[in-house]
């Protein structure tokens, strides 16, 4: 990799200072509040921390963040793959519009993303007369927190895998095919092994991004305590409760998630160098 | 299996890839297909294979339609420019994966499996690399083993895409009769796509050199070099000296020399005439004929030594001698000029309606 080859052991004043102040930096705006994070939820004693998930309310915001990026990441998987799969194989009118609207949710103000599915599907939205008829509840239940967190997280698989698929080519698919291979078979033996860790990477993000939402989900959830609040809204509730050391057990729970996940990519960006420099 | 190609067209948005291509292959027939690149060999590859489909024309298999079929009905083997091995495969499951994705039905067991890729690493002469991936193999290993893996489905047709492109020149020479050793053996029938004439006059039985989506001339590589169909065929095969000419006769006369035209007969015109420098004679010293020129340059140390010379109109040309009879030639001295065979190019200035030579024009 050329940008190996040029990095050199730090020497001089310069360097130094700018190593220092970065790294400064990073231990002011990440590190410390992190740290405030766990500080402040065994500030009582791990005893208290613990009791603060014996919480019902905590246990079923638990469940429901689980349930909504068990259906949301798998999608939004399946989704990236496909939209990458036809944006770096073919040539179609609206590729190039596809490719930006992918990319909308990154601009996008996770607000409006939990607001759209309101207006489309909320009691007053477009078709909210016809879902009332129907019995079907979709805002201020379970299928809008999770139409709000796959909006929001539409771009990350696919980000991960467009510019790996073009870099790949598509020769080694089309040899699969004249070697006698169907679709699926090319899909599953040579298509997804070439892109598994530009895959996993996107689900691993999809997965953080799906878990901590907090803006969409605020929009869709109604805030029905044990009911439709997934963990990064029980944070806020139960801060705004006064309990403190529920809120940071909970903040607890997700930043070790973010810690978690960024352990997991770390180990599978090794890998996956490994793999490429033997 | 015989090829039967018939007025293939194809067309990339309003550019005629392919303009009535018609080309045919006997049963264990190596072909290759040799034109600079844009004239459309790559893509009668990609309509053999499957990938493309043509607007007209048709393909048959010993008689049968091959156009129908899909690129996985086929059996084609198709050699990749860069290869297109599976990198996440070994080489031995890279061979081995044709006949893997088969139906369970058709598949042949695992150990005749095994077997086979084992033949193959070995008529390939890669036996021992099996447990190795991709990356960790040079160009030649490679290359190899695409076209192990391409014959391990036993093709009825295999296709190879400039597959010495990408190779340094020592192991492209040592490929090139491993190709062909490796085609004898495996007796299918073989195009290859080239825009290296040299490659394709050693390796082929058969040579069509393509130019503009069409086939110039199709013959073997003594025929094209004996009687090139068009100025465009005998400038791609080698190298040519130009100047302004007349044709009748049979015959194209320069400026003060004239040799035997070896293009299409009863043809009359100005233009350009072309020659090369293998067919160009250089003599000294009392009762040589020919050209008066001055040598300006002499290159070369093995057998064969590289003239240039200058006749009195300003025109250089070059000449290829042996070294035997270079003698007395020496630059700065005069010498005297004589072509053996030489193709009149009337075709420009015929269009153009033009009576007077063509410009002089300085030319290598």
């Amino acid at each position: 990799m050329i940008a190996g080859a040029v990095r050199r052991p730090l020497s001089g004043p310069g360097p130094w200072l700018l190593a220092a102040g970065a790294l400064a930096w990073l231990a002011l705006v990440i590190g410390a509040p992190l740290a405030v994070v766990f500080a402040q939820a065994v500030a009582k004693g791990v005893g208290p921390f613990l009791d603060a998930f014996k919480d019902p309310d905590c246990q079923a915001a638990i469940r429901l963040t689980l349930l909504v990026a068990a259906i949301a990441v798998p999608l939004n998987a399946a989704f990236g793959l496909a939209a990458a799969w036809s944006i770096a194989r073919f040539e179609f009118r609206g590729r190039a519009f596809l490719l930006t609207l992918i990319d909308l949710p990154l601009s996008l103000s996770p607000v409006i993303s939990g607001l759209v599915w309101v207006l489309l599907f909320g009691s007053r939205g477009w078709f909210g007369p016809e879902l009332d008829a129907a019995g079907i509840k979709i805002v201020f239940a379970l299928p809008g927190l999770v139409l709000g967190t796959i909006l929001v997280t539409v771009p990350l698989v696919a980000r991960q895998l467009i510019p790996l698929m073009i870099e790949q080519g598509a020769d080694e698919e089309l040899a699969a095919v004249t070697l006698g291979s169907g679709g699926w078979t090319m899909l599953r033996k040579v298509t997804l092994p070439n892109v598994r860790y530009a895959l996993l990477h996107g689900v691993l993000l999809t997965n953080a991004r799906a878990m901590g939402e907090f803006g969409a989900v605020s929009v869709l959830s109604g805030h029905i305590r044990g009911l439709t609040e997934t963990l990064p809204l029980h944070v806020e509730a139960v801060y705004n409760d006064y309990d403190f050391v529920g809120a940071f057990a909970a903040a607890s729970l997700l930043a070790g998630l973010a810690i978690v996940t960024l352990i997991a990519k770390a180990a599978l960006e090794r890998t996956a160098m490994a793999r490429t420099a033997s | 299996m015989a090829l039967t190609i018939d007025k293939i067209f194809k067309q990339y948005g309003r550019y005629p890839a392919l303009a009535g291509v018609s080309l045919e292959a006997r049963d264990g027939e190596f072909v290759a297909l040799l034109g600079p690149s844009g004239s459309g060999k790559t893509t009668l590859l990609r309509v053999l294979a499957g990938l493309d489909r043509p607007e007209h024309g048709g393909v048959f298999l010993d008689g049968a339609d091959f156009l129908s079929l899909s690129p996985r009905e086929r059996r084609v083997g198709l050699v990749f420019q860069q290869y297109a091995l599976f990198r996440h495969m070994s080489v031995a499951r890279n061979i081995a994966f044709g006949l893997e994705v088969r139906p369970r039905a058709a598949r042949p067991p695992r150990p005749e499996i095994k077997a086979r890729v084992e033949a193959l690493l070995a008529l390939t002469r890669i036996e021992g690399l099996g447990e190795r991936y991709p990356e960790q193999l040079s160009g030649g290993q490679r290359q190899r083993v695409a076209v192990a893996r391409a014959l391990a489905v036993e093709p009825r047709l295999l296709l190879l895409d400039e597959p010495f492109g990408a190779l340094d020149a020592k192991v492209r020479n040592e490929l090139r009769a491993e190709l062909r050793r490796i085609h004898d053996a495996a007796g299918v029938t073989t195009l290859l796509v080239t825009h290296d004439q040299e490659e394709a006059m050693a390796l082929a039985d058969r040579v069509a050199v393509m130019n503009h989506g069409r086939v110039e001339q199709f013959g073997t590589p003594e025929e094209l070099e004996a009687g090139p169909a068009s100025p465009f065929v005998f400038e791609f095969l080698g190298e040519v000296n130009r100047g302004p000419c007349v044709v009748s006769d049979g015959m194209v006369r320069f400026d003060g020399f004239s040799a035997p035209d070896i293009g299409p007969p009863n043809r009359v015109g100005v233009g350009e005439g072309l020659f090369r420098p293998s067919d160009t004679h250089l003599a000294a010293g009392p009762g040589a004929e020919g050209l008066p020129v001055r040598l300006i340059g002499i290159a070369g140390r093995g057998a064969i030594r590289r003239i240039d010379c200058q006749a009195v109109s300003g025109l250089v040309f070059a000449a290829e001698m042996p070294e035997h009879l270079c003698g007395a030639l020496a630059v700065g001295e005069r010498a005297r000029l004589t072509v053996r065979r030489a193709m009149g190019d009337i075709a420009k200035a015929a269009a153009t309606q033009a009576v007077t030579p063509a410009p002089l024009r300085e030319t290598a």
